[in-house]
């Protein structure tokens, strides 16, 4: 038996051998890493939301602010409206959020921001426009904030964050109304 | 002379007509086949697994307005697929970029055949060597066993 093993052995000498395992370490390793890396940070209703990046449009910035992140605007109740050009419903709701959003702008208190899924520039500021949209709005860049956002159902959704940075309530598709967007933001404050 | 100068302003005007063409040529919007073959390297994420240029959705078409626009610029392809990428991420493009982490993806399957194949040929070359290492048949048989020997023996007692 041991002279089986010495032999078998004797094939691949000890600094190959060396090498064939750190190759197979490492690249599970970078394989390991990979994954990681690629594993986005899910927020689910109850959950902190993961901190991201918001480049506005230009022209629809938070006071003036061209890029921030999601943790700058923590005291406030956040209201998160992904959408985009393409997306028929999103046209149906958009009356109702500017709508919303001009009831809440004063108070200070409540910010809305549209994140634009998967848009073009120049479809995004026709749709900005068409609907007279005056809240912060930015592109969903490499749709981090999407997936961040656990989007599963399409455009449009609505993620409301809690002063603590809480994901208190999803809607999945469009709001029929304005006191449907008033009475869940009523129901957080 | 005089002729010398009717041959140099025929030269001037001709080259005036062409370059007047090229430069209405330059303006001609991009044409379809044009902003399909930079939209053939794109995948739009909203309906996965179907390429940019043959994708019918609303969005899909904004892409290729987007392509259309761009190359209209001057932009290159590679420019086109660049700006792409840092809008919607990597996984629009048809084929991995080369930068980064994305080397594995070009670099591992060919390490892996390699490193298979080395292995295969150390392999094989033992077991040629193994083969014609092998013992001869004409060498001293094995010796038996002693159990087995010893019951012939009982058996050969009782004949």
């Amino acid at each position: 038996m041991t002279e089986e093993t010495t032999t078998s052995n004797r094939g691949v000498s000890l600094p190959v051998q060396i090498i064939i395992w750190v190759f197979i370490v490492g690249l599970l390793a970078l394989v390991g890493f990979g994954l990681q890396r690629a594993r986005n940070p899910m927020a689910e209703v109850g959950d902190t939301v993961p901190d991201f990046d918001l480049v506005y449009y230009k022209g629809y910035e938070y006071k003036d602010t061209a890029k921030m992140k999601l943790s700058d605007l923590q005291g406030k109740i956040v209201v998160i409206n992904i959408w985009a050009s393409w997306c028929k419903p999103c046209e149906q709701e958009a009356p109702d959020l500017e709508a919303a959003w001009q009831l809440y702008k004063d108070g200070n208190d409540v910010v809305f921001i549209g994140v634009d899924y998967v848009d073009t520039p120049a479809g995004a500021n026709e749709y900005l426009k068409k609907f007279n949209i005056t809240f912060p709005n930015a592109p969903d860049l490499k749709s981090n904030i999407s997936s961040i956002l656990n989007r599963q159902m399409g455009v449009p959704e609505t993620y409301f964050i809690d002063r603590k940075g809480v994901l208190r309530k999803v809607q999945i598709g469009p709001f029929t109304s304005v006191d449907e967007i008033k009475s869940v933001i009523e129901g957080i404050q | 002379m005089r002729k010398f100068l009717y041959i140099l302003t025929f030269t001037f005007l001709f080259s005036l007509l062409f370059t007047g063409a090229a430069l209405a040529q330059s303006n001609t919007p991009p044409t379809d086949d044009e902003v399909n073959v930079v939209a053939h390297k794109l995948y739009c994420p909203v309906c996965e697994s179907t390429p940019l240029d043959v994708c019918p959705t609303d969005a899909c078409r904004d892409w290729r307005e987007q392509i259309r626009s761009m190359l209209a610029e001057g932009k290159s392809e590679t420019e086109i697929l660049t700006y792409f990428e840092e809008q919607y991420g990597a996984r629009v493009l048809a084929e991995p970029p080369k930068h980064g982490f994305y080397w594995l993806i070009y670099l591992l399957p060919p390490a892996i055949i390699l490193a298979g194949a080395i292995i295969l040929f150390r392999s094989m070359k033992e077991w040629t060597t193994a083969k014609v290492q092998a013992p001869k048949s004409n060498e001293a048989p094995p010796a038996k066993d002693d159990y087995l020997a010893r019951m012939e023996e009982e058996i050969k007692k009782q004949k």
